[in-house]
């Protein structure tokens, strides 16, 4: 039998705090977490806090908000990993999320998934080794009018092509 | 209480307000299969095997969260039910890796039971073969996710009768599973007070002692049941 | 706050209405076409050529044909420009004063919005959804005041009855009887959800409303709370919809402001305040025991049903779940009556439906039409028919909930019970249209990709069958399937649909079931012949134990062993999906 490989390194929360106490986003957060009365159900809307603060969620931070909202660690990393919004890995520079929406899948969304894909030779939820770019997938973004419909760093770009996605991958890299 | 008079498999049964189908069911011995159901903790109808027909509900119904009612009439058995509980098993086994031959609850196990009692003896969809990894971090025990079934039984009593809450469910979908504090191994779980509950809960080899080698892994019901009789009873040492 | 302050509102904004309104649609789907420029370089233009007085450039909501915007409309001249572009702006301007110019623009008289009957989208493309004036402006909050003054909770529930509304988000539930069952129910403290987690793909109904017009939803929230009982509500809105989200929360702190949310609204002992909470991507939480859970900051599982949340909800409390559409269609209601209500739609199916429609059709864009209408009007007369010369092969509804209405069905009237009819569910209003180009199997492993990666994975049939179900799916359409799969498959589908937890694995198997009715030629076109004779099933009931967990051991170790090689040759190439 082998020994678990589960990736996080021991942290203690004493360690997270002390390492907490020195970053001023955590300072940010717990007046967030303050605004909810470190109320229970205010979990979600503190993780997205955390993320929008962070960028991603690590597991000293995860420790962190389990710590202050008086939760077992567990119940946050049960939240945190149920939500497709949340990501416990950094994100690249840019990030490119196609939508695979029904009304942009019959309108060729799979075409322009697969053109990203091989162009930069990494498949959705993943970043490339240069940490340039992340692509994810969307399951529907409610742009179905202006279908196919890809998220371009937030910006909503409508009817793409995959020559009109590669074009727009192609300004990244030339910055 | 008052009593609620219902029918089960065409007998007359009384049952306690609030009482569930299972309850009832089982004072009347009708044996309904069940998997996440565990006496003493909260039930969550998860695992569907306790599906009953009751007349005039269009939609079968899990017996252990439905409360009995006045006239209520239920079927426990019927070939609908039976395939589907077939069907369902099915699904579990060819889920994960299910080989009783190496495993170490083999002939003490409730899956294999369950199996046999329900004829399953063979499986008609594709094994799905996924890998998952065995946490032998801990001391005392061990975490195969090859085997689990993700009944929460571990979850529950870890949060609700330890009171720990080290054990829960990350992830979802077919890629669910069971954590250790923030998906740490077992080991360095700092909220885990080693108590040996869960594994106590398990219906499978999934938690285990270590040191258990094929077949060895018996659990002792005794102890599951003092865990979760126990503060009924006002008992604080577990009976030899 | 008093009725007498809306009328001083309503007169003041009626009078300082300029002669001409330049109408740009700042709704998600204008605004990625860069609508945002467009009015900010309308308005440039009418200050330069000197018509501020008399030509107001206003930000509204969606004005539906999403496929052709940024869309910008001239009042009264009734001209609808489409496809506008920035330099555009000028030459708009132009036209106010009797200048000719050559502008793309569409004819507002066709089919597509002549035959719309705007009752829940009313003020969608009219009023800028920023600003409350505008919506006092247009009889706003009217209602809310008239029931907290005139009516009694109990015949508020009555009104509702009376007027037939069902929900929108798919089951199609009287909203009356809802309303009833919650008021009724004793408890100290009681909630109001708005469930706006709209999931389905292809759906984008819900968020058009918030985002065109949020006071409605709150105003009908409010009246929903006075019926019930409730004090506090939750707007519960998908992450994905960030400008829902943003006009939700201006509208909400300008109705604070005004006193028509908060405590004593209307100088009423009525109080009632409403929080947003953000959804973080879980299609699962459109499921209303599922989304308390979320509401409650758990992972977004479902729980059986009894209790309904009406009894025992949000923290124990009776709760009351509507949808945003519901929600919307609430105001009107008690503004004209139930029974001006009660007598648009069919006779069991009242009122209107707002669709989203998309996919392979010419106009796709978000239409409301009467409960009635046929499949063949909304996608042929108002959609245009199929884009690029293609034939109209199926329309979806319902989403991955939903089912097929094929070409011959087209003439089925859009109500409940006819569209259950064929297997296929109102749901919230998703239409998508679908070709010749477009392969039926693969639509339906497309549904059942989408409801295994969303499945919560708590309940078996749902966490599993999703996953052989869609194994399935693809073994036949990369022609490796046999007739006995697809018996296999229909099984599932069946055992699926009856034993799972919540109506996501309870309608996971719909769109399959519905292609397999309507499509099983494109199924059976794919399969391979049976190579190992017919079904054996009966042979091994037969065996003696011993002899089937042998063969049983077998099996399991010659699949392991394929597996094992096959995992090996793919590791050299490519990286396993099992590792994600």
């Amino acid at each position: 039998m082998t020994s678990a490989s589960v990736q996080p390194p021991r942290q203690s929360t004493k360690s997270t705090l002390d390492h907490a106490s020195g970053d001023k986003r955590f300072r940010i957060l717990e007046a967030h977490m303050k605004k909810h009365q470190f109320r229970h159900d205010a979990l979600i809307e503190v993780l997205h806090k955390a993320q929008e603060l962070f960028g991603f969620l690590e597991s000293d931070l995860l420790l962190f908000v389990a710590h202050k909202l008086r939760l077992p660690p567990s119940r946050v990393y049960g939240v945190a990993t149920f939500y497709h919004f949340f990501t416990l890995k950094p994100k690249g520079e840019h990030t490119c999320v196609v939508c695979m929406g029904t009304a942009c899948y019959v309108k060729g969304a799979d075409k322009v998934l697969a053109a990203v894909q091989e162009h930069t030779r990494i498949k959705p939820g993943e970043t490339t080794p240069d940490n340039q770019l992340s692509l994810l997938t969307a399951r529907c973004i409610g742009a179905c009018g202006i279908a196919p419909a890809v998220v371009y760093d937030g910006a909503v770009a409508p009817r793409q092509t995959p020559e009109s996605a590669l074009e727009q991958l192609g300004k990244w890299e030339a910055k | 209480m008052a009593a609620k008079t219902l029918t089960i498999d065409g007998r007359q049964v009384s049952a306690e307000e609030g009482a569930t189908i299972l309850q009832a069911a089982e004072e009347a011995g009708a044996k309904i299969p069940t998997l996440c159901h565990l006496d003493g903790i909260y039930d969550v109808g998860a695992c569907r095997l306790c599906l009953v027909e009751v007349a005039g509900v269009p939609k079968l119904l899990p017996a252990c969260t439905t409360k009995v009612a006045e006239g209520m009439d239920v079927r426990t058995d019927s070939e609908r039910i039976r395939s589907y509980r077939r069907i369902n098993f099915e699904l579990l086994l060819a889920e994960r890796n299910h080989i009783c031959a190496v495993c170490v609850a083999n002939g003490h196990c409730e899956l294999q039971t369950l199996a046999y009692s329900l004829g399953v003896d063979h499986v008609r969809y594709d094994y799905r073969f996924p890998r998952w990894e065995v946490d032998t971090t801990h001391s005392l025990f061990g975490m195969d996710h090859n085997r689990c079934v993700l009944c929460s039984r571990c979850v529950r009593v870890c949060w609700h009768i330890e009171g720990a809450g080290t054990k829960n469910v990350a992830g979802r979908g077919a890629q669910s599973r069971i954590i250790t504090d923030l998906n740490m191994p077992w080991k360095h779980a700092d909220s885990c007070t080693s108590c040996g509950k869960c594994v106590q809960a398990c219906p499978t080899g999934a938690l285990f002692h270590k040191g258990s080698t094929v077949g060895e892994m018996e659990r002792d019901r005794s102890k599951l049941e003092f865990i979760v009789t126990a503060r009924e009873k006002g008992q604080w040492i577990a009976p030899d | 706050m008093t009725l007498n302050d809306l009328h001083l509102i309503q007169a003041r904004e009626l009078a300082g209405k300029k002669k001409i309104i330049l109408r740009c649609c700042m709704a998600a789907g204008c605004m990625s076409s860069g609508s945002a420029n467009v009015k900010q370089r309308l308005e440039q233009a009418v200050a330069e050529a000197g018509l501020g007085q008399e030509v107001e450039v206003r930000g509204v909501g969606c004005l539906k044909l999403c496929c052709e915007g940024p869309l910008v409309q001239a009042d009264p001249q009734e001209v609808l420009y489409i496809k506008v572009t920035p330099e555009n702006a000028p030459t708009i301007v132009a036209t106010l004063r009797g200048e000719p110019a050559d502008l793309p623009q569409t004819d507002l008289n066709a089919p597509f919005f002549k035959r719309q009957l705007s009752v829940v989208l009313a003020n969608s493309g009219v009023i800028d959804p920023e600003r409350i004036e505008d919506y006092i402006a247009a009889e706003g909050y009217q209602a809310l005041h008239e029931v907290l003054t005139e009516a009694t909770p109990t015949e508020v529930v009555e009104t509702m009855v009376r007027s037939g509304l069902r929900g929108r988000g798919g089951a199609g539930f009287s909203t009356g009887i809802k309303w009833g069952t919650v008021a009724k129910t004793p408890g100290s403290r009681k909630y109001v959800i708005c469930n706006a987690d709209e999931g389905d793909p292809g759906a984008f109904m819900d968020r058009s409303v918030l985002e065109s017009d949020p006071h409605s939803v709150l105003e009908g929230m409010a009246i929903a709370a006075y019926a019930v009982g409730a004090d506090q509500g939750f707007i519960y809105v998908r992450a994905e919809y960030p400008l829902a989200i943003s006009r939700l929360q201006i509208a909400i702190k300008q109705a604070k402001q005004l006193g028509v949310l908060g405590s004593g609204i209307f100088e009423s002992p009525f109080n009632f305040s409403i929080d947003i909470r953000i959804g973080a991507g879980a299609f699962v939480c459109g499921e209303e025991t599922a989304l308390m859970a979320s509401v409650e900051g758990k992972r977004g599982t479902p729980r059986p049903r009894p209790p309904f949340p009406a009894e025992s909800g949000l923290w124990g409390c009776p709760t009351l779940i509507n949808n945003v559409e519901t929600l919307a269609n609430v105001p009107p209601i008690y503004r004209k009556g139930a029974a001006w209500f009660a007598g648009i739609g069919t006779e069991k199916s009242k009122g209107t439906k707002v669709f989203a429609l998309a996919g392979r059709v010419k106009n796709t864009g978000l239409i409301e039409v009467p409960m009635g209408t046929t499949v063949r009007t909304i996608v042929e007369e108002m959609g245009g028919g199929a884009t690029g010369g293609g034939h109209i092969k199926a329309v979806q509804t319902g989403g991955p909930s939903g089912g097929c209405i094929p070409l011959p069905h087209l003439d089925t009237p859009v109500d409940y019970e006819s569209l259950g009819r064929l297997g296929s569910i109102m749901g919230s209003g998703g239409m998508i249209v679908m070709d010749d180009t477009t392969h039926m199997v693969d639509v339906a492993r497309f549904f059942m990709e989408f409801c295994m990666d969303e499945s919560c994975g708590k309940c078996v049939p749902c966490r599993t069958g999703t996953v052989q179900m869609h194994h399935l799916l693809c073994k036949i359409m990369a022609r490796k399937a046999t007739p006995r799969d697809l018996e296999k498959l229909q099984e599932l589908c069946d055992m699926v649909k009856h034993t799972s937890l919540c109506g996501l694995g309870q309608t996971a198997p719909n769109p399959t079931l519905s292609t397999l009715r309507f499509f099983r030629h494109e199924y059976e076109a794919l399969l391979q012949p049976d190579t190992f004779g017919p079904h054996r099933t009966a042979d091994h009931a037969s065996l003696p134990a011993a002899e089937t967990t042998l063969l049983h051991l077998r099996q399991t170790y010659r699949a392991r062993a394929v597996e094992a090689t096959t995992r090996a040759a793919a590791e050299t190439t490519t990286t396993p999906t099992t590792a994600k």
